[in-house]
């Protein structure tokens, strides 16, 4: 093709940026709602709401939270026959990508799974497209029915600038947290017992390695399940720490801490404790290995305990990361699941506030624990599980890391890029290519980068209305 | 619709000697010029619709800062600065074009190594191996990755194989391997383009008159002289078109590394497509994808233009 038959079609292309380019994308916040709403002091009543239609968008696709869920679903609108609810159910992914369209469109959802962090809950805020719930925390009493340190994680600052402080913008119904999978079978062949130490563990890892086992089964081709190992590492040297630099309490991760678990990790790479080729094994592949009986232990999160059962049944053991002193309070990455929020513009919200706090209810909780789901605050289901399962030991395990707040958020909450951050430079500390320390300044650089760009916008504008 | 007379759009757009010729000509009797513009109304209305109109509007976001969210800021050409300063924005780019290697020149270079060698003697259950080879091609890409981040596996059928072989030293974890991933990733573009340039070439081979062969042996050709004299040049147009999907399917790669490896090891097997994803979705720089895309655009622009120059020698 000439230029000749270019010219028209760049003067079509500029003509349409041009009619593309009337509007300015985006909210301005105003749709944001005058702090403190939610009206009245008074438990809402769905029954007097009329005719209602609740549209929900989740990604509760899998198992037993799909089966949950519907169960919920179906009692409430009983409850309520005058709520209709028109449930969209996506994978996470699928909700991630289509969420930001929707929430902005014309036609928002009532009621969304935000994800925690900078790059959804607090964008999501921060354009004011969220309902702030402290109101209804009040009224069905959400802050004593939830730990603080879960509360906290569905918190976002006033300005939409920090996130784990400030108003509660979701409640989750779910708890996860990462823990230690272990093979019986496999333990009780080298001659092992479960640990009971954070040293036991370690020091058996070489053990397993001698009688021809592979220690801790690992996969990390999806660059995300380093970031969960790095941080079990890290939260044994230091969990308070840890927390507060996610929380952006301090001026970063502590340079030590950081150093001497990535050094762990890299350690643990080379003497074999972890596979080799961790970095081009699936994640879902390594758990299918363990399941399969490759691998002693796997350092992974709640979410893949129903499926190991399936095929391990019971040899198949669980617990939090053991502890530094038998008996002692247990630390761990980990957190909830999906916040459930009510977008700023939902039509009805106070029957959203009465379905919130209907799926994360006692009753809820019971129900999640029957279908194999860890609820966040369990119930007295919870206490009927056979305490020597896996789901027993997955239940009292939250139990104790609850009692003994030791949870620490995933690193990847730190700041917008340090999912990008952590999971590319773990591969490379993985693969031997990034040592320690320069991992420690590339994490630290991230987190500077950040606090310098939240403080250049600190003194923000009002926002026109 | 007989008449040779050119309707208006063609007219309008069209080469020099077309319009020449409908200045000096008289329109058809009753044929209004105008309602050519009818004609081509329905496919200029979607493609209006589906790509000029948000093309147009991915031009308009690449010039903003926007989270997708909240009102966006002017930006001006400030991520297309950062795509020239910013390591990270430079290195997919240099990806995709060492990909390229593996995305369009390999496949070109085989299917043309292919087609000189099935289209010189009748081979039996010729129509059978263009199937075979032709299969990736017919696959959908998610599919293709699924099943060579299987192959590529630390126990996949590749590392697998080579143990079997005794050459275990060269089984490696393929699409973790800082050094290997890009490769691995390239090498199974190589595998779905193969099969396209191949058919491709054979189909031109079988318009080049066998007089020409005919007339090259008795010269004294040899079979590489033959092809060189004979079949390449017959094959220029083929060329063009095999060299033109290929880059633009090299270089619009997504799904595969989506599937496969996710950029990683580290930012290894990174390129523009899927940092357009990435942005836009993970990290809400809605701006500096559009730009990315922009960009990327551009690129396939020049490079097919200079195909369609230099190999097929169209002139501008």
């Amino acid at each position: 093709m000439g230029p000749r038959r270019r010219l028209p079609l760049a003067v079509w292309i500029t003509g349409l940026a041009l009619s593309a380019a009337a509007c300015v994308p985006g909210t301005d916040g105003s749709g944001a709602p005058v702090p403190g709403t939610g009206a009245g002091s008074a438990v809402p009543d769905p029954a007097r709401a009329g005719r209602t239609t609740l549209t929900i968008w989740d990604q509760e696709i899998r198992g037993g939270q799909n089966d949950e869920l519907e169960q919920l679903n179906e009692e409430f609108e009983n409850r309520y026959p005058n709520v209709t609810i028109k449930r969209t159910a996506r994978s996470f992914t699928d909700l991630k990508t289509t969420l930001k369209l929707a929430v902005t469109g014309a036609n928002p959802p009532d009621v969304i799974q935000a994800n925690q962090g900078y790059p959804d809950m607090v964008a999501f805020v921060r354009a004011g497209l969220l309902a702030p719930l402290d109101n209804y925390a009040g009224i069905y009493e959400w802050n004593t029915r939830y730990p603080a340190t879960l509360l906290n994680l569905n918190r976002v600052s006033a300005d939409g600038r920090r996130f784990g402080t400030g108003r509660l913008y979701g409640i989750s119904q779910t708890g996860e947290y990462i823990g230690l999978y272990y093979n019986k079978e496999l333990l009780a062949k080298a001659g092992l017992e479960p640990p009971t130490t954070w040293k036991e563990f370690t020091g058996g890892l070489g053990r397993l390695r001698r009688s021809g086992e592979l220690p801790i089964q690992f996969g990390n081709l999806d660059k995300y399940p380093a970031i969960h190992t790095f941080g079990v590492l890290q939260d044994q040297l230091g969990a308070e720490r840890a927390r507060d630099a996610v929380l952006g309490r301090s001026t970063g991760f502590d340079a030590q801490d950081t150093t001497r678990a990535a050094a762990t990790l890299a350690d643990w790479v080379r003497r074999g404790y972890l596979p080799k080729s961790a970095n081009g094994l699936g994640y879902e592949d390594a758990a299918k290995k363990f399941a399969a009986g490759e691998g002693a232990y796997l350092l992974t999160g709640t979410w893949q305990l129903a499926g190991l059962k399936k095929t391990m049944g019971d040899r198949l053991g669980f617990m939090p990361p053991p502890p530094a002193d038998p008996g002692g309070p247990p630390v761990t990455t980990g957190g909830q699941g999906l916040a459930w929020s009510i977008t700023s513009r939902a039509r009805n919200p106070e029957v959203a506030a009465a379905y919130l706090d209907f799926i994360t209810s006692r009753h809820a909780a019971d129900v999640m624990t029957r279908n194999g789901v860890l609820p966040a605050v369990p119930g007295r289901a919870a206490d009927r599980v056979p305490p020597q399962s896996a789901d027993g030991q997955m239940i009292a395990g939250w139990r104790r890391l609850s009692a003994a707040d030791g949870l620490v958020p995933y690193l990847d909450y730190t700041t917008p890029t340090s999912y990008d951050t952590l999971s590319e430079s773990l591969q490379g500390v993985i693969a031997g290519r990034l040592s320690p320390e320069r991992f420690t300044t590339t994490v630290q650089e991230d987190y500077d980068a950040f606090r310098r760009a939240q403080r250049s916008q600190q003194p923000q504008p009002t926002e026109p209305r | 619709m007989k008449t040779s007379a050119p309707a208006g759009p063609a007219a309008a757009t069209g080469g020099t000697e077309s319009k020449a010729r409908s200045r000096g000509r008289r329109r058809a009797p009753g044929e209004p010029r105008a309602i050519g513009y009818l004609y081509i109304l329905p496919a200029l209305a979607l493609y209006s619709a589906f790509l000029l109109y948000p093309f147009g509007q991915s031009v308009w976001l690449s010039l903003l800062h926007w989270d997708g969210l909240t009102r966006a800021t002017w930006a001006g050409f400030d991520n297309y600065r950062d795509l020239l300063t910013d390591p990270a924005l430079r290195a997919p780019f240099a990806h995709a074009l060492l990909l390229l290697v593996f995305y369009s020149a390999l496949p070109v270079a085989i299917g043309l190594l292919l087609a000189a060698l099935l289209s010189r003697d009748r081979v039996r259950g010729m129509t059978f191996f263009r199937t075979v080879l032709f299969l990736p091609q017919v696959l959908a890409m998610v599919v293709v990755g699924v099943a060579w981040r299987s192959i590529l596996a630390p126990d996949g059928l590749l590392n697998d194989t080579l143990r079997t072989l005794g050459l275990g030293s060269l089984a490696r974890p393929w699409l973790g391997d800082y050094d290997w991933a890009l490769p691995a990733v390239g090498l199974v573009g190589t595998w779905v383009g193969t099969g396209l340039c191949m058919v491709l070439f054979l189909a031109g081979a079988q318009r080049i008159p066998r007089e020409l062969y005919e007339a090259a042996r008795l010269d004294g050709a040899g079979p590489v002289r033959e092809f060189l004299t004979v079949t390449l040049p017959g094959l220029r147009p083929q060329i063009a078109v095999a060299l033109t999907l290929t880059i633009v399917a090299g270089l619009r790669n997504f799904d595969l590394i989506y599937i496969t490896t996710s950029g990683g090891p580290g930012n290894t097997t990174s390129v523009p497509a899927y940092e357009v994803y990435h942005r836009a979705f993970d990290t809400n720089q809605v701006g500096s994808a559009a730009a990315i895309g922009v960009a990327l655009t551009v690129l396939i622009f020049a490079l097919t233009t200079a195909v369609s120059r230099l190999v097929e020698g169209r002139r501008p």
